[in-house]
């Protein structure tokens, strides 16, 4: 009996943990791009900085009335923003937090796993591009999967250097194996994972998918109320989830200082750290163009990636 | 990891350690079934509470397609160049080298192998930069 308690205690975490750290990262987001700005952002919600102003949005959308276009392929339409969601939430369960089993569950194949599922986040962007009955819709749906197929490959590769200096693709089984020294030797494979991760995300400078002066909103221009959150609410949990991935793979996870006790502690600051830069980023870098994106990843995120697998190949056949 | 542990507690009667690696591992994928399940269960729920919640008040100007505020022109699903498809070909082709990648990731640093491995690992790079040199040159990584 104790293991379904187990696994029920497991499976009410990851729900808790996805539910409210990507609202903890939009709040973040909101109070820290306002201060890059000069500005103060959210003050009012809430009383305290306005730190419920993400509840008081959540609230707001509940009460929207949602609307689907007449001309709309309405079940697709209807679907589309579970499935953009939903594989984040399946991928936080493979994501280890401590040493010691911390982990929602371990998966032997977990690395395969994760990049498997993570892609499939996609898919719900173009069933709303195609669904929506929209030109700016169907071209911003286009551009995500140009974009997923651009920056797959690349987040593959450097995955897959992590991989080999580990000699294993368990995600807890990587981060047992971590030295301080794959930091510097996995650089490259880390910055190229953490672009491409972006850019799967559409995350400024990334965000041509949902260019706002080109194509209105891309794909989720005609949604309204409730699924227009879930969208954004699967935005912020692919940033939670990609930032928690490349501190496990790039940055040791769990490891630091008394990392017996505060390991989950130091998966949660460095992961935070890299939500920060994301946002970082989103404030500091203008949007490229669609094909300069599309160069960026064929002719230096690739080859970088190649050159980082060629370099794990050569340092771990020496050392061993 | 816990899984290896007690197999070897079963007491290294091996066919008895190999059923109980492959329930180890059947339970890791449920563990990731139900999640699944959680997540349905928690769209349903956010989705019917939503219905009782929100107001329903369609009108005919409301039903049209958005858009960009005016008037749609013509259907909705327009003929457009979809340019990325040489990039949708490239990737399938990269991608399918690469899934080959993390089994052999596993096991090439593995006693008794090391140079070769490498040498291997060379022929496979070799293969993807001659591909992606191939596509470069013929100018299907750039638009103009």
């Amino acid at each position: 009996m104790s293991g379904t308690l187990d696994v029920v205690l497991r499976l009410v975490a990851v729900l808790v943990a996805f539910l409210v750290l990507p609202l903890v990262v939009g709040q973040t987001e909101h109070k820290v791009m306002a201060h890059m700005q000069g500005r103060l952002g959210p003050m009012y919600a809430g009383g305290f900085h306005g730190w419920a102003q993400l509840v008081a949005d959540g609230v707001k959308f509940a009460q929207k009335e949602d609307v689907v276009p007449a001309g709309a392929d309405r079940r697709v339409f209807q679907l589309a923003p579970a499935v953009s969601l939903l594989p984040y939430l399946l991928v936080l369960i493979a994501i280890p937090v401590g040493p010691n089993g911390l982990v929602g569950q371990a998966i032997d194949a977990g690395l395969f796993f994760v990049l498997a599922v993570m892609g499939v986040g996609v898919l719900g962007s173009i069933m709303a591009g195609w669904a929506s009955a929209n030109k700016f819709s169907l071209l911003g749906g286009l551009r995500t999967a140009a974009q997923l197929m651009a920056y797959e490959l690349p987040m593959l590769l450097a995955a897959g250097s992590v991989a080999m200096a580990a000699g294993t693709i368990s995600l807890p089984g990587i981060v047992q194996a971590f030295h301080w020294w794959w930091i510097p030797w996995q650089l490259i494979g880390g910055l190229v994972f953490f672009t491409a991760g972006l850019a799967e995300l559409q995350r400024p400078p990334f965000d041509m998918p949902v260019a706002d002066s080109e194509i209105i909103f891309g794909a989720y221009t005609e949604y309204t109320g409730l699924r227009f959150a879930l969208f954004l609410l699967a935005e912020y949990a692919g940033i939670v989830v990609l930032c928690a991935l490349t501190t496990v793979l790039f940055l040791g996870g769990w490891h630091g200082p008394l990392s017996g006790s505060f390991g989950w502690l130091w998966t949660l600051v460095k992961t935070a750290l890299l939500a920060f830069v994301v946002i970082w980023l989103r404030v500091t870098y203008p949007r490229l163009r669609e094909d300069q994106l599309q160069k960026l990843a064929w002719t230096v995120l690739i080859p970088l990636g190649l050159a980082q697998i060629a370099l794990t190949g050569i340092v771990k056949v020496v050392i061993s | 990891m816990a899984t290896v542990a007690s197999a070897d507690a079963v007491g290294g009667v091996r066919g008895a350690a190999d059923a109980y690696l492959a329930a180890g591992y059947y339970h890791a994928y449920s563990v990731v079934g139900l999640v699944a399940v959680v997540g349905v269960l928690f769209v349903a729920v956010a989705f019917a509470a939503g219905h009782l919640l929100r107001p329903v008040v369609p009108t005919r100007e409301k039903m049209l397609t958005y858009e960009c505020g005016v008037d749609p022109v013509g259907e909705g699903w327009a003929q457009t160049q979809i340019r990325y498809y040489v990039y949708s070909f490239l990737y399938v082709i990269f991608a399918v080298d690469a899934i080959y990648l993390f089994p052999w990731a596993t096991v090439f640093a593995a006693p008794g192998f090391g140079g070769t491995t490498l040498v291997e690992m060379f022929v496979f790079i070799g293969f993807l930069a001659v591909g992606l040199l191939y596509a470069w040159k013929k100018g299907v990584l750039e638009w103009t």
